[in-house]
């Protein structure tokens, strides 16, 4: 649920947003002027990013009421109280350009209804999540037996949110199952300073998180 | 003494129009005229004008939304808690314009006004009014004002009507809304508490067919009416945690049918105190007026009354509000979502029921101090 983020001040003058890594890379797919939906937006440091740096026209979902208060003082205008289980009934078919889901698939008790529900609202998804076959789970599992603790994934496993954790490759097959073709892939290793690159080789074993953009399928595909 | 945050001593004023032979007609299509509305305003209007929240009231609201009357006055207007400098609606940066509505009985024109043509009471002859009624006339209002451009208009219950009422007529005027607690469309539940608290004063033998002034008033079906309507705005944990099943002023029961307990004492106390500052015949016409207002009945649907609005919405619900249910504010959400209006939508976990707009509340004043405040800031678009 939570990783490193960064404080930045945007425009010189403008509001001080805290980033993680993966805000950054999804800050950098999408193009001026985009409309986008943040499906837990939080106190609104991405759409704030993105109204500021991309002219984007910025809009979220939050199930914390402070959150949302959080927003309002931040100046945010579209901010909804809502909770993503229940899906994304007020938006219309292909209505934005991009909705986003940042390490938020995996605490929803129904990914597939909500991922199936984004394909519809947006032109294309934007999903991130923490990847449960990175070498540091695989060792407290394997090694230590122990249930895996990391900067992903920061919770004991009696207080954890996560109830659906998945593996780039489980991801993969999953999106073949939700009809969502997989237009780019972009797994990620954190360092320990916060620097966030981009990982080639070996990506489901090295990478911590990943991004991956979809759309919808076409027919026979 | 008004505390300090107070916006101090304020006075009612009084703005008479439609006099005939210029009549205003109503949405019932009959005519009304002269008509007064009592109103008050708080803080100064600037240079630009662009500075105006016009403030509209619930069911038993009025004119006096802050402040007091006088020195020695100790109870301040209805929303004083978030009305003064300082305050949510900070009058040292806006001005702020509240009036009684049409119907009402505490200086607007009303059933208990004089019909100029029988030199009597209206009493029944009062034409039924509506919340396009209400709207239309604070619009004229604002023009005698020589106000333009609303920076907002903000209100709850039967306010938040006023509110969607406002965006719908003009769209034009309206940079920022405020509907709390309030729906698009009165439902069956809560037309049915209206009605039951009609018939109460329906049913009270001093009532007369509305014709009682001069006369004993009909004091016990407006104060059941009230009762009635005290319960609508309270929850069950609200009134656990308020009265329990405590006793009043004894320790055992009285086996009789006298006050046992606090919430029945509580609630005697309410209506008999709203009797004295409340007229029957206002409460019929006001809840008539609730009960016909739908703006999807009078529009087609809810997206084609919403579809020339360009006010930015900040819309509140409550969590244990039973008779305007969350449900009923997000549904105004959804179908300005479906236009692309930008809408700020959050429900407040509080325990109060539908009595929550009216009390102190953190979340209540900052989400509106805030909203206000970049509202004011950007152009809207």
């Amino acid at each position: 649920m939570s990783g490193p983020t960064e404080e930045i001040k945007l425009n010189g003058t403008g509001p001080v947003v805290h980033l993680t890594p993966e805000h950054k890379q999804i800050i950098r797919l999408i193009e001026d002027g985009a409309r986008v939906l943040d499906l837990g937006c939080g106190e609104g440091d991405l759409l704030l990013a993105l109204k500021a740096l991309k002219g984007a026209r910025a809009e979220g979902i939050e199930l914390s009421e402070a959150c949302i208060q959080a927003c309002v003082a931040r100046g945010l205008f579209s901010v909804q109280h809502g909770d993503l289980d229940e899906g994304l009934a007020n938006y219309p078919d292909k209505s934005v350009d991009y909705v986003i889901s940042t390490n938020t698939i995996q605490v929803l008790h129904r990914p597939m209804v909500l991922l199936r529900e984004m394909a519809r609202v947006g032109k294309q998804l934007i999903v991130s999540f923490p990847n449960f076959a990175h070498w540091a789970v695989r060792w407290q599992l394997f090694v230590k037996g122990r249930m895996p603790k990391t900067a992903q994934l920061p919770f004991e496993w009696y207080d954890t949110l996560n109830i659906h954790l998945t593996t780039i490759y489980d991801f993969r097959d999953f999106c073949r199952t939700a009809g969502l073709k997989i237009v780019h892939e972009i797994p990620l290793r954190t360092s320990a300073s916060g620097q966030c690159t981009q990982v080639k080789v070996l990506p489901n074993l090295r990478a911590d998180n990943a991004i991956f953009v979809l759309e919808e399928a076409g027919p026979g595909a | 003494m008004p505390e300090e945050g107070s916006v101090g001593i304020v006075e009612t004023k009084y703005f008479t129009f439609a006099a005939p032979p210029s009549e205003m007609t109503l949405e019932c299509g009959r005519t009304l005229g002269p008509i007064t509305l009592a109103y008050e305003t708080y803080g100064e209007l600037n240079e630009a004008r662009d500075n105006v929240i016009l403030i509209v009231h619930a069911l038993s609201g009025d004119a006096h939304a802050a402040g007091y009357h006088h020195a020695r006055d100790k109870q301040p207007g209805w929303w004083d808690i978030m009305i003064g400098p300082g305050r949510a609606f900070d009058t040292r940066k806006y001005f702020l314009i509240c009036s009684n509505v049409l119907g009402g009985c505490k200086g607007s024109t009303g059933p208990s006004s004089i019909n100029p043509r029988s030199g009597g009471p209206y009493g029944l002859s009062f034409p039924m009014v509506t919340v396009r009624d209400w709207v239309d006339t604070q619009k004229l209002l604002l023009e005698h004002l020589g106000i333009r451009q609303l920076l907002c208009v903000a209100g709850g219950s039967t306010g938040g009507m006023q509110v969607l009422q406002w965006v719908v007529s003009y769209p034009d005027m309206v940079r920022l809304a405020i509907p709390i607690a309030t729906t698009s469309k009165l439902s069956a539940q809560a037309i049915a508490f209206n009605e039951v608290g009609r018939q109460a004063i329906q049913s009270d033998p001093n009532w007369r067919e509305g014709d009682y002034y001069g006369k004993s008033v009909p004091r016990h079906g407006l104060a059941i009416a009230r009762m009635i309507g005290h319960i609508t705005y309270l929850s069950d944990r609200s009134m656990h945690q308020k009265f329990g099943r405590r006793l009043q002023d004894k320790s055992a029961y009285g086996y009789n049918f006298l006050t046992d307990f606090q919430v029945e004492s509580y609630l005697r106390y309410k209506g008999n105190h709203f009797v004295n500052r409340f007229d029957a015949n206002s409460y019929l016409y006001i809840t008539k007026a609730m009960d016909y207002f739908d703006l999807t009945q009078a529009y087609g649907s809810l997206e084609e009354a919403f579809a020339r609005v360009k006010s930015r919405f900040l819309v509140i619900s409550f969590s244990s509000d039973w008779l305007f249910p969350t449900y009923q504010s997000k549904e105004t959400v959804s179908a300005l979502r479906r236009l692309n209006v930008e809408a700020i939508f959050t429900e407040i976990q509080t325990d109060y029921g539908h009595d929550a707009f009216l009390l102190e509340s953190e979340q209540l004043s900052s989400l509106i101090g805030n909203f206000l405040a970049y509202g004011s800031e950007q152009a809207a678009g």
